[in-house]
């Protein structure tokens, strides 16, 4: 059997442990014993998705026994009155059912340490809490500390844990920091943001969520392309026409005005996921899964994407305006809390992009995210070109489209086929039908969500799906020159386009297109 | 939604699903595999729940047959379910006289083209799954030893000794959690093993394949103690450091030990059929370590000679 020759071969690790066996593939990861200490316990980020992780890992049976989890927040709370809001956050956001032999084993690690980011005896306080873990529950000197607070205290935090003995590691045992987006707002803080962290930690230990990566669906991307034969083939601007990447929220900016404003859609989505997403789907096939040779493929492909030299031909940018959304009355983005009545963060963003390499030489990449659309979706689209001769009379074909390949991220996770199909009747009418794969409920209970698949990464320090700091300076040098070609634009009177709630977005963008002769699909 | 079909026929069954699902609106399905389930008629409600409730990880076509008496003129009747919590398609088939020595002529006519067919025995299963005429269908054959009402030891032995690949035993899954704990904890402490013990209740077909794994893998006597269960209660391994122990008393609440560490709970609650079925149906190929195992018990079993394979035997 060639694949069992092939598997024994994988290499031996100097200590083997006589019970792991590569063929054995039912035993699953589990992280060495170590806690996490979580930062901003009381936000959105922690209580919908990392605390709900947290316990649907350890109901897979995936943490580690005498994993911890520690708190930090300015709250004047005693152990239980974390444990009762993780317990909160579970009841409400986790996907596995609630086991209480699960609960009672994890809720014993819970610690909480109360204070503020300048406060030198709150982290005297957490390192005395780590100590004590490590004495009692065994997490061996093995810690993560998740930061789910807004960027600019960063610097504070991880001066802190160094300055506290928090961030040095025994031999053999590991400190990792945990980061979320954004990841600065422009190539110079982001290097700033880098340098901050880079002084503490080492390189390896940084880990960068974008949730993206964790999703079933944007891993199977990489699966679609190099499993399989029959699409590779034709991935390449001899049979693509151009390739649609959309990110689209019905929701508007909600409560998050503060963050919001200032920073924008392509701040928020294009710089991170969208480029993530079009760098799996354009770059060149990989070494292998480990993350370097990822890692490499993608930066070549990060470094070969160049801007359209007119940037107002080939971008559009919009607010959502007041209107009905889904049949709801909602106010338009000038007239929410806390935003400036003139501010001129756009809520809307469409980009070009062109891909220096023979692949995709002349084929344009549309990136777009907004909200306030018209559905909350995810996909990226390949459109192929049409044939180059019909021998059909022009009237059969006239409802006939380009075959598109859609991979829809979320939701209704999976992949759509449109090509053209007879029409049943005696004439011959060719109209495009859709074929449908769906996960399904897959893609339920039993998947693992994102955050789950990422933390558990973090723990066994497994970095593949976290992007590099390399990665996200070149993806802000990519933004940049729209960035600051739109703040040329304010400056000139000319401001973000409005646009109608719960529509696609603004004229400007379907123009961007209609210049091409192309059009937006309806996601 | 269920539609009955006496004194039918697969043709008839096979556009019993195509007419239901093309009026559910949605004639493909995305069905990833067959599910055949050879079960007795009282048993069948509850191994058709499993089936719904791992048919939500796994789309599949699910053929439940039910082999009646063999007497009496041939008949095939039929439930045949699409929607209604299945994430796929099910049908309910129950034959009685002589098409009970051919319900393989029933099965293949409607298994899904090229997918992989999965045949599961939650009951009694054939002496020889791999050469049954269900089982032939199949290139994934569950069996459950624990499930059977008399004579567990001796069910595992028999499908030990008739492994073949494809073959694995829900007794060997329900370990995967404790090998799980076990392996993770070798590599926490890469510590030589100097022996062991396995405690479980008298008769546990997943305490004989915990024996075995660990033997044909450390290379060292593990002892095997009884207590009053439920299933597993304790797996200790020697090291010159100490033991590493994992000990559950309740099925559900475990304490693991490891040398020089305090002591760590570990929620290991005793797993029902729907996830173990799910977890089968997730691997599709052999199961290699399964297979070792199976044939070190069988080696084991036959040097011992005299008792246990008379007893095999009768």
């Amino acid at each position: 059997m060639s694949s069992g020759a092939a598997r024994s071969s994988t290499q031996r690790t100097t200590r083997r442990n006589p019970l792991r066996d590569p063929l054995d593939r039912r035993l699953p990861r589990i992280a060495p014993p170590c806690g996490l200490v979580l930062f901003g316990v009381t936000g959105d980020l922690s209580r919908k998705k990392v605390m709900p992780a947290i316990y649907d890992l350890a109901n897979r049976g995936l943490l580690p026994p005498g994993f911890s989890l520690t708190g930090f927040a300015r709250r004047d709370w005693a152990d239980e009155d974390f444990a009762q809001v993780v317990h909160d956050s579970v009841a409400e956001h986790a996907r596995t059912p609630f086991r209480e032999e699960v609960w009672a084993q994890l809720a014993q690690g819970f610690r909480f340490v109360p204070g503020d980011f300048a406060d030198d005896a709150a982290f005297e306080r957490l390192r005395a809490t780590i100590e004590e873990l490590d004495e009692t529950r065994g997490t061996g000197g093995n810690h993560a500390f998740y930061l789910a607070i807004p960027p600019g205290a960063f610097g504070d935090v991880v001066g802190q844990l160094r300055e506290h003995g928090l961030t040095g590691s025994e031999p053999g045992a590991w400190r990792r920091v945990v980061v979320e987006k954004p990841f600065g707002h422009d190539l110079a803080s982001a290097r700033a943001l880098n340098a901050t962290l880079d002084e503490v930690f080492p390189d390896g230990s940084i880990f960068r969520i974008d949730h993206y990566l964790g999703k079933e669906t944007v891993q199977n991307i990489l699966a679609l392309r190099f499993a399989n034969t029959m699409f590779e083939p034709i991935w390449n601007a001899n049979y693509v026409d151009h390739v649609q990447i959309t990110m689209a929220e019905d929701v508007g900016i909600g409560g998050r005005a503060g963050y919001y404003d200032g920073i924008g859609a392509a701040r928020d989505v294009i710089q991170n996921h969208l480029l993530q997403l079009m760098s799996l789907v354009a770059m060149e096939e990989p070494t292998g899964f480990e993350a370097a040779a990822l890692r490499i493929e993608k930066q070549k492909l990060l470094s070969s994407i160049r801007l359209p030299d007119d940037l107002a031909a080939t971008t559009a940018r919009g607010q959502y305006a007041a209107g009905w959304a889904g049949g709801e009355q909602v106010a338009g983005f000038l007239q929410e809390d806390g935003i400036a009545p003139k501010s001129s963060t756009e809520t809307f963003a469409a980009i070009t992009l062109n891909v220096d390499n023979r692949r995709w030489a002349g084929v344009p990449f549309y990136l777009r995210t907004g909200k306030r659309l018209g559905r909350r979706v995810t996909e990226v689209a390949i459109v192929f070109k049409r044939p180059p001769h019909h021998f059909f009379n022009p009237d059969a074909t006239e409802e006939l489209t380009q075959n598109v390949l859609v991979i829809r991220v979320q939701p209704d996770e999976g992949m759509t086929v449109r090509f053209g199909s007879k029409v049943p009747g005696t004439t011959m009418e060719i109209r495009d039908v859709t074929m449908d794969f769906a996960y399904g409920s897959t893609f339920t209970e039993a998947s693992p969500e994102a955050y789950e698949r990422l933390i558990l990464d973090v723990l066994l320090g497994d970095p593949p799906l976290f992007p590099r700091h390399e990665e996200v300076e070149l993806s802000w040098r990519i933004l940049d020159p729209i960035l600051d070609f739109w703040a040329g634009q304010d400056r000139k009177g000319k401001r973000p386009e409005a646009y109608d709630s719960g529509g696609w977005g603004p004229a400007s963008a379907d123009a961007m297109l209609a210049r091409d002769g192309r059009v937006w699909r309806r996601p | 939604m269920t539609r009955t079909l006496n004194a039918t026929t697969s043709a008839a069954v096979a556009a019993e699903f195509v007419r239901a699902r093309t009026h559910a609106g949605s004639p493909a399905m995305g069905m990833v595999l067959t599910l055949v389930i050879v079960v007795e008629e009282d048993a069948a409600a509850e191994a058709l729940e499993a089936a719904r409730a791992a048919s939500h990880e796994h789309p599949a076509r699910v053929l439940a047959v039910v082999l009646g008496s063999a007497r009496g003129a041939a008949a095939v009747d039929a439930e045949v379910t699409v929607g209604a919590g299945w994430s796929g398609e099910m049908a309910l088939i129950r034959l009685t006289g002589e098409v009970v020595r051919h319900p393989e002529s029933v099965v293949l006519p409607l298994l899904l083209p090229d997918s992989p067919v999965v045949a599961w025995w939650p009951g009694a299963a054939p002496v020889d799954p791999a050469s049954d005429p269900l089982g032939r269908l199949a290139t994934r054959r569950i069996t459950d030893a624990h499930a059977v009402s008399t004579s567990r030891a001796k069910a595992l032995h028999v499908q030990c000794a008739s492994y073949a690949p494809g073959n694995t035993d829900l007794a060997w899954t329900r370990l995967t959690p404790w090998r799980a704990l076990l392996a993770a904890a070798l590599d926490q402490q890469p510590l030589k093993v100097t022996g062991g013990s396995v405690t479980a209740e008298r008769l546990s077909p997943g305490a004989e394949l915990m024996v075995a794994w660990l033997t044909s893998r450390l290379k060292v006597d593990i002892r095997r103690h009884n207590s009053d269960g439920p299933g597993i209660t304790e797996v200790v391994l020697d090291t010159a450091k100490g033991p590493i122990r994992i000990a559950r008393d309740d099925g559900r609440h475990a304490v693991l030990s490891t040398p020089g560490n305090p002591d760590r709970p570990v929620a290991l609650a005793r797993r029902d059929v729907p996830d173990l079925l799910a977890e089968e149906l997730r691997r599709l190929d052999e199961d290699d370590i399964y297979a070792q195992t199976a044939r070190f018990l069988t080696r084991r079993i036959a040097s011992r000679g005299g008792s246990t394979r008379k007893a095999a035997k009768k």
